[in-house]
């Protein structure tokens, strides 16, 4: 592949990935308002949609205070960081055959560093905004963030285990005849809880919680990095749900009268709308219950879950 | 587990419930005739304003947005010379409407009011009066009070005797 290409690929993954994350503002919404019995923003222009420009520009011409008693650098830091953890991991996604940025050999592994390193933007933005409810969320979007990455990483080994790849593009390949989920149907739905956890998202946004803690470790932001933390958590759904496709769903596979990049995304819409409808409908539990349920349930089942793969897939070669 | 997958299901299923948002610039409202909004100074049957300047609906006022000053004309008839109702101030809770006791002022289903200038809620006299008798039609307070007001004589009233002669001895 020449330079020129792999430019073109970059880009394309960008502007379309930042735009998904911009259209999910409206996506989000109209969903969340229909499973309301509402009708949710539907004026302003077609269906609704320049709300993502009126909320984009709301957001631009905000003042972008940074408060006296912050850490100022550190406070400027945390929302880009959430951003760029998540694009990076976006990096090392097969859309179809040949359109990856990045085609690495432990593609898995990097995926679970870098969502992993979004902690940082949730422990530094809380910790640099200097207010107790701030470093509340941010001690709670860290200790979550641990439990649930440690099954995280693990839920996927089966995967690893069945394809013998922690190439993706080569995992997309090992589907070829049966998707994941028939053969790793706990690893695929630890791996989605652990997503969950791992964007924060509800009914996992207990750094958030805003009737506990008012908005959590982002209760300082304004303007545009609000609006960072905003975007990367979209961000972090496109990726949860792209990389759920691609590890259990048959990333681009499927049959031939769509272009595979289509299925693609018809997949990922799909896992972007079940993570709204978890929005819509599941309340958030209680902090320890969140994080007893991750140690003391899911980390035993991940385990087992392990067991179980290796011991037939080793009794499959004998 | 499986009662999180069915809360989810029954949430999901809403997406093809009817929708219950009305639109509203488009579809209205529907305001029953008793609905409390705007507040209107009505007219009798025959064109003669209601209101005796009584002072009742400004003692009534619950936030004190009624303003207004009684007068008289030449025939002992009461009117207000003006009569000012500060809608910025305004509850529509409707007591004006209750304490009045000659159905002039009366709240009706309208509540698109909005304005650019806050000094544009102080309604006067002239934006109040409408020239219909509102929810009472045919009633008319100058008929059924004892006082000649040009509406009807002393004792010519509905349901009125005859005035006594003070001045006879006989009963």
């Amino acid at each position: 592949m020449t330079v020129m290409q792999h430019i073109w690929i970059v880009l394309g993954v960008l502007f379309v990935f930042l735009n998904i994350a911009a259209g999910l503002i409206w996506v989000e919404r109209r969903l969340l308002a229909m499973w309301q019995d509402r009708l949710g923003p539907n004026r302003a222009g077609p269906l609704g949609l320049f709300i993502v420009l009126a909320d984009t520009l709301k957001l631009f011409f905000k003042e972008d205070w940074i408060p006296p008693f912050a850490d100022k650098w550190v406070f400027i830091l945390a929302p880009a960081i959430v951003v760029a953890s998540v694009l990076m991991g976006l990096a090392i996604v097969p859309f179809a055959p040949g359109i990856v940025v990045a085609d690495l050999n432990v593609g898995l592994m990097f995926f679970l560093a870098m969502s992993s390193l979004g902690v940082y933007s949730i422990v530094l933005g809380g910790w640099a905004s200097n207010n107790k409810y701030s470093l509340l969320g941010a001690l709670r979007g860290a200790s979550q963030m641990i439990a649930y990455e440690v099954f995280m990483g693990l839920s996927l080994m089966g995967v690893v285990m069945l394809s013998k790849s922690f190439n993706l593009t080569d995992i997309v390949a090992a589907q070829e005849n049966m998707w994941f989920i028939v053969t790793q149907p706990v690893g695929f739905v630890i791996f989605f809880i652990a997503g969950l956890a791992e964007t924060h998202r509800l009914p996992f946004d207990i750094p958030e919680a805003e009737s506990e803690l008012i908005a959590g470790f982002h209760s300082e932001y304004s303007g545009m990095k609000f609006g960072m933390f905003f975007i990367g958590e979209y961000l972090g759904i496109s990726l949860i749900s792209a990389m759920t496709v691609t590890l259990f769903f048959g990333g681009w596979l499927g049959p031939a009268f769509l272009p595979p990049v289509v299925w693609f995304f018809l997949k990922t819409f799909v896992f972007i709308g079940i993570f709204i409808l978890m929005r819509a409908s599941l309340p958030r539990p209680r902090y320890d219950q969140l994080i007893g349920y991750g140690w003391k349930l899911l980390l035993p089942l991940v385990l087992l879950n392990l067991l179980v793969t290796g011991a037939i897939a080793l009794w499959l070669r004998s | 587990m499986i009662s999180h997958l069915r809360t989810m299901w029954l949430v999901f299923i809403h997406l093809f419930k009817k929708k219950v948002t009305i639109e509203y610039p488009e579809q209205r409202v529907a305001l029953p005739p008793r609905w409390r909004g705007r507040i209107v100074l009505t007219k009798d049957p025959d064109g003669g304003e209601r209101c005796v300047g009584c002072y009742l609906c400004a003692a009534a006022c619950p936030v004190d947005c009624i303003a207004l000053q009684a007068t008289e004309t030449e025939e002992g008839r009461r009117y207000p010379e003006f009569f000012r109702i500060n809608f910025s101030r305004c509850i529509f809770c409707g007591y004006c409407e209750e304490a009045c006791p000659t159905y002039a002022i009366q709240l009706i289903p309208d509540f698109e009011m909005a304005e650019y200038k806050r000094q544009d809620l102080v309604y006067e006299k002239e934006d109040l009066l409408i020239d219909s008798q509102g929810k009472y039609p045919g009633y008319n307070f100058y008929n059924v009070a004892g006082l000649d007001a040009g509406v009807k004589e002393k004792g010519k009233g509905k349901d009125e005797e005859k005035p006594v002669d003070v001045k006879s001895l006989l009963p």
